[in-house]
């Protein structure tokens, strides 16, 4: 063990035990936080560099960040922004969740594209089957279902390699979102498309008995599966730390080899693992199809499955801090829209902002600064960031 | 002669696949020039790779650091142009003023980017897949957000390089001309690519560089009790090797096409990724392995431009478009799950190194 | 050499009022140490106490915070391993510092590479200059071979040839006999003369107190981070030399006290393990162990020991024999059910197989049990009953934690052993597994789980030790069974058996005992 390792504990720092116990459990949100505002800061910069390119803007207008940033939270806090934001975050509750629990087992699911896009196709194949003879009571249990056991069914192929072969997730379920790409594709201008439509479409959910009720009365699309992902939170949670499949996916992430002692059957873990991803990232597609897009036409793509990464990540794999992650950054969604419209900045920033943050959290500013503060030279060995080695022996 | 394939076309599956043969052979001038082309932004990527993983830091970032490069030289190539003009086109691979600015511009963002990845992965020892995967992120959510500001100005780039034109003589050699004249019907970029394999492949296992890189990505710690700096070598091989990748970014929009597009790497990064662990992390063997998956590419589009005739012509009007898209995928992980196991990635690959001894 | 003909020279090398410290450790509290030139000096002292610090000081891998080197009189810098190696100082680590997919050549060559222009390597000229060097010192070593396909015993000359290859004048060696048998021991001992002879200055870091009173010209014995005294070998004894290493007096053997034996528990039938590389190395290994008894298995690292405990555990498939556990074939049992049928194990790597060390301690005590009531109703957790047993345990195996919530990552290397120990010792067992259960621990915590081990074998359980530590199994066991190349080749009575007589057998086999005997004698 390194000694250097203690050099943030708080004895290092000489504080009084109740600024040690506030900064203890003020650290995990107070990180985040930081990374956010740090990242929101250099978001501005870069708008105002580039103001020039923004009709109507001069270049470097110091004006058009505060602009944006002003149109933007306009645009969540109103009713109907909060309506928005609750839309938005849905799937990537439900996806981010299916990512952090892939990291608390040592898996990287990047899959989270195709296996929200097999879930949209799944919610649809119910719908456009079963939708025209059944009562939304059967069809929409149905539909969600469909969406759950096909994202799973994706998320089952790269564990079900990686248990038999080794293959290592990362690449393989980068390639798969390739193929669920085009299987979305061809199952949309093929066998889900309407018979007698001009261009390739599939049917619209409304139509179905399959569109998610509406629960929010005010705003757009405030739908059943709001509901369901902030229920999927506290399943989650339960899931991972009251339960002994829960135990036994965190030990086989954190020590594969004392959890093979330990009598768990890892190989089946992961597989079972990516295949519970796969289903909460389906979730997040059968409900944004039933819920919000209603009818897909070819080229529907997402970027759910890497704003779910963002989200994992953000929320420290933790299933209550995937809660917050995914509000923060559907809020960021949500209000994006309203940031083009009115600043003329395009909604495509948060994107860069994502990545901005999570820059900042890796780095991990405030506990450098801390422990600088701390006058003590000790080396820190890793980020705070709750994910796993997932580097060693890529692929 | 007529009555042996007749007899064999009675067997329908051995038929297809005989006329499959006669249709690849029909088309495999235009087949081997296009995977060799294909191949070029995949090595690139895989050589990139192969230098970052040899010296012990994955690079999951190949993706972001091509849709960087490729965005920075197209963008750069077309404000050079705005400044300068397009330049009249030397006879020597079509080269421009603006397009070589638009080239060395994406190499230094290649390099620049590279130079992050080293900093989270290296310095500040991030896990390197999640430093690998903010950098795609990043890539392609800055790349998306400044195009979508300057797309409404529909600006065009500098133009593209040109292939290089067999002489004649050598293109119609018997047996071997039409090979020849396939891979070298290249623009500067793909050509080059085939002189940096063989390069790197000398450099890898010959040069006191190559040794030193293969021992910091074994046993690090070996190689700093020898003297040689683990982290400078680290770096400067992950920048370095940010060249190559931006290689292949840059012939995405200047030698591929003239244009850019949101996301327009398409997975070639993580394709060259798994050719690097299919060709064992040598330069020939990635190589190799970028050929091989090209040449499913290069399949699937020579069906869609000529489509056969016959039994296989009707065979592959039931085959939907998009399972020819998703082949190369497909293959990638069909052969990386066959093969993992048999290749051996270096033992401290991604493993950040910390120098100083605390016991 | 004699002491005036020392004293009339400057040292070769001296090291002044060094102190290094970590977060809370002081690892070096102002060392002062010498060496002169063709003197093999010996660092003496505990595992912890410091001496690899001071070393790793010395070889530039530690920055002091205090202190000064001096080489010929003169103070130097050394800022990393290329400045200690540009000053003729090289360094054989414990954990061999080689690539074991390069060859001897490349990796003698590494970091002082033999170049033909200014980009390659000139391989001939090295490989040239490596057998002109080998054959100097009497190395038997092909350049060209892979270095993960040589013994350990090549692999350390290897090691020292690079030394030499760099002309190194000061050459430091740390617990250099940790993994080699008492005749490769021998031979590396008669190269340290040599070297020695040839005017170069050699460290030797060992815990082990005949080895250095054999070899050593000079012992400085470190303990807690500071040097305790200086002795040559013909002024002090074992007994002298351990007071000052522990700091006490010591009992330097366990009262193992009377055994019952009753009948056989743990009964192995030809049983055939093989490696990760498919190569069998437990050829067919057959022995019993009887109710009440220790059978300590000896041998040298790397002779099989690991597959046959992994196989017997359930970590690893056996390809062929039989094990029977109290009349019951167990024969591939997975790690679960041997843990059901009243197995317990300790691993030799705690940290791999024993602990989750970012887990807490309370997590780590039920690794095996955690699906079984009262710490689980069908799938759902007890957490009240997984605490209430974990603070009987900590008190019961004095586990040092500030709480049972702790994350196991912060305890000393005693106490996660202790963790081990209090999970697979706290129930019935009918047969107890140990891998290096005191592999780098201090001395209270060797005690502490020596003396649980007595208790288990007084209570009836059938225990297997295996140790690379000698003395260990020399103390401890009832029975000794020595393991060689995947065979056990000898039983000894653990009472009587000779400690040189079981160093032969590990060595050789029994093959070749009437020539080696004597070799060794001589």
């Amino acid at each position: 063990m390194s000694g250097a390792d203690k050099s943030h504990l708080p004895e290092a720092r000489g504080q009084s035990a109740i600024v040690r116990v506030a900064l203890a459990a003020a650290q995990p949100i107070a990180e985040p936080l930081v990374a956010i505002l740090l990242a929101l800061l250099v978001g501005a910069i870069g708008i105002a560099l580039l103001s020039g390119l923004v009709p109507g803007h001069s270049a470097l207008d110091v004006g058009l960040p505060i602009a944006a940033y002003g149109a933007l939270v306009q645009g969540v806090a109103t009713p109907n922004g909060i309506t928005s934001t609750l839309v938005y975050a849905t799937p990537l509750i439900l996806a981010g969740l299916g990512v952090a629990l892939g990291f608390k087992a040592g898996l990287f699911n990047i899959g989270g594209r195709g296996q929200f896009l097999m879930g949209a196709v799944g919610a649809m194949t119910v719908a456009t089957t079963v939708g025209t003879s059944q009562s939304s009571y059967i069809v929409i249990p149905l539909a969600l279902l469909a969406g759950a056991l096909f994202g799973a069914a994706a998320g089952f192929i790269p564990g079900f390699l990686k248990a038999t072969s080794g293959a290592h997730e990362v690449v393989t379920t980068i390639m798969l979102n390739y193929v669920f790409v085009s299987v979305t594709y061809w199952a949309i201008s093929g066998p889900l498309a309407l018979p007698n439509a001009h261009q390739p479409i599939t049917a619209d959910v409304t139509t179905r008995n399959a569109a998610l009720p509406i629960i929010i009365p005010f705003g757009h699309d405030g739908h059943l599966g709001i509901l369901l992902a902030l229920l999927a939170v506290p399943v989650l949670w339960f899931l991972l730390y009251r339960t002994t499949l829960g135990f036994e996916i965190r030990a086989a992430g954190a020590n594969p080899d004392a959890a093979r002692y330990g009598g768990m059957k890892t190989n089946r873990l992961i597989v079972l693992t990516m295949s519970i991803a796969g289903l909460m990232c389906g979730l997040a597609g059968a409900t944004t199809i039933m819920g919000v897009v209603h009818q897909m036409e070819p080229g529907y793509d997402t970027t759910v499955g890497f704003d779910a990464i963002t989200v994992a990540l953000l929320g420290r794999s933790n299933p209550v801090g995937v809660l917050f992650a995914g509000l923060l950054l559907g809020a960021m969604r949500a209000g994006a829209q309203t940031m083009q419209i009115q600043a003329g900045v395009p909604a495509e920033l948060v994107d860069a902002l994502q990545a901005i943050i999570l820059v900042f959290l890796v780095i991990n500013v405030l506990r450098r600064w801390l422990d600088r503060r701390a006058a003590n030279p000790g080396t820190r060995s890793s980020a705070g960031v709750d994910a796993p080695q997932a580097a060693e022996g890529v692929a | 002669m007529n009555g042996i394939p007749q007899a064999l076309d009675a067997l329908p599956i051995l038929g297809v696949i005989f006329q499959l043969l006669g249709y690849t052979l029909a088309n495999l001038s235009y087949m081997s020039q296009t995977t060799v082309a294909v191949a070029v932004p995949i090595t690139l990527a895989a050589l990139c790779g192969v230098m970052c993983e040899r010296s012990g830091v994955v690079n999951i970032g190949l993706e972001g650091i091509m849709l960087t490069a490729a965005f920075v030289g197209w963008i750069v190539g077309a404000a050079a142009v705005g400044l300068l003009g397009e330049g009249t086109p030397l006879p020597f691979f079509g080269v421009t003023l603006p397009l070589m600015i638009g080239l060395a511009a994406a190499i230094v963002a290649g390099m620049v980017v590279s130079l992050l990845h080293a900093w989270l992965a290296i310095s500040l020892r991030i896990d390197q897949i999640i430093s690998g995967t903010i950098i795609n992120i990043g890539a392609a959510g800055i790349t998306g957000y400044v195009y979508s500001l300057i797309a409404s100005q529909s600006p065009v780039g500098a133009g593209q390089f040109a292939e290089y034109q067999v002489p004649k003589g050598v293109a119609d050699l018997p047996l071997v001309g039409w090979l020849i004249n396939a891979v070298l019907s290249q623009g500067p970029i793909g050509l080059t690519t085939i002189v940096i394999v063989i390069i790197l492949q000398i450099m890898l296992f010959r040069s006191r560089w190559g040794l030193r890189t293969r021992a910091s990505g074994e046993h690090p710690r070996a190689a700093e009790t020898v003297g040689i700096d683990v982290i400078r070598l680290r770096y400067r091989n992950v920048v370095l090797s940010g060249a190559l990748a931006a290689l292949g970014g840059a012939w995405l929009t200047m030698e591929h096409t003239n244009k850019f597009d949101a996301n327009m790497t398409a997975g070639r990064g993580f394709i060259g990724l798994a050719a690097m662990i299919v060709g064992r992390w040598t330069p020939l063997g990635a190589f190799g392995a970028a050929l091989l998956f090209a040449s499913a590419t290069a399949l699937s589009t020579s069906l869609q431009i000529s489509p056969p005739t016959g039994d296989l012509g009707q065979l592959m009007g039931h085959v939907p478009g998009e399972f020819w898209e998703a082949l190369p995928y497909i293959i990638t992980i069909v052969i990386l799950a066959g093969l993992i196991g048999r290749s051996i990635a270096p033992a401290a690959d991604g493993q950040p190194y910390e120098r100083e001894s605390a016991t | 050499m004699t002491e005036d003909a020392a004293r009339s020279e400057a040292p070769a090398l001296e090291m002044r009022g060094i102190t290094k410290r970590y977060p809370g450790v002081v690892a070096n509290d102002h060392i002062d140490l010498d060496l002169r030139r063709g003197e093999i000096h010996a660092l003496l002292g505990e595992n912890g106490a410091g001496k690899t610090t001071l070393m790793n000081v010395l070889y530039g891998l530690a920055r002091p915070d205090e202190g000064t080197i001096l080489m010929d009189g003169k103070q130097i810098q050394i800022a990393g391993p290329s400045d200690a190696i540009a000053r003729g100082i090289s360094m054989v680590h414990q954990h061999f510092m080689l690539v074991p997919v390069l060859s001897v050549a490349e990796n003698v060559i590494l970091g002082a590479e033999t170049m033909s222009n200014a980009v390659f390597v000139d391989r001939h000229e090295a490989s040239r200059r490596i057998g002109a060097l080998a054959e100097r010192f009497g190395f038997d070593l092909n350049p060209d071979a892979k270095v993960g396909s040589l013994s350990v015993g090549q692999q350390q000359r290897v090691e020292i040839l690079k030394a030499l290859y760099r002309d190194a004048r000061v050459l430091v060696l740390d617990e250099p006999t940790a993994v080699l048998t008492p005749n490769e021991t021998e031979e590396i001992f008669g190269l340290l003369r040599r070297l020695a002879g040839d005017g170069r200055s050699i460290v030797f870091i060992s815990h082990k107190l005949y080895e250095v009173l054999e070899v050593a010209d000079r012992i400085t014995i470190i303990r807690r981070g500071r040097v305790i005294g200086e002795r040559r070998p013909s002024e002090t004894t074992e007994e002298e030399l351990a007071e000052l290493m522990v700091g006490r007096e010591v009992e330097l053997t366990v009262d193992r006290g009377e055994s019952h034996v009753a009948g056989p528990v743990l009964v192995v039938e030809g049983l055939r393990v093989a490696d990760d590389r498919h190569h069998e190395v437990v050829p067919g290994a057959t022995f019993e162990i009887r109710a009440g008894e220790i059978l300590g298995v000896a041998g040298v690292a790397g002779n099989g020991q690991d597959e046959l405990v992994q196989a017997l555990i359930g970590l690893r498939r056996s390809t062929g024999g039989k094990v029977t556990l109290a009349g019951r074939d167990v024969t591939g049992f997975s790690p679960r059910r041997m843990n059901e049928a009243g197995v317990g194990y300790v691993p030799g790597d705690r940290q791999r197989f024993g602990l989750i060390l970012a887990f807490p301690v309370y997590d780590n005590l039920i690794l095996t049990s955690y699906y079984r009531p009262p710490f689980a109703h069908g799938l759902i957790r007890n957490d009240s009953a997984i605490l209430e047993s974990a603070a009987v345990q900590i008190e019961r195996f004095d586990i040092r934690t500030p709480s049972a919530r702790a994350s196991s990552s912060t305890l000393s290397g005693g106490n996660q052993q202790k963790v081990v120990v209090a999970r697979e010792f706290d129930r019935e067992l009918k047969l107890l597994i140990l891998d290096q259960p005191t592999r780098g621990l201090d001395v209270g915590s060797i005690e502490f789980i020596h003396r649980q081990i007595i208790a288990k074998r007084d209570a009836g359980t059938a225990v297997l030790l295996v140790s690379a530590e000698l003395d260990e199994v020399m103390e401890m066991s009832d029975r000794i069974a020595v393991m060689y190349r995947g065979r056990i080749v000898a039983e000894l009575d653990g009472r009587t058996a000779d400690k040189s007589e079981v160093g032969l057998l590990m060595a050789t086999g029994g093959h070749e005992q009437a020539t080696t005997q004597e070799e060794v004698r001589a």
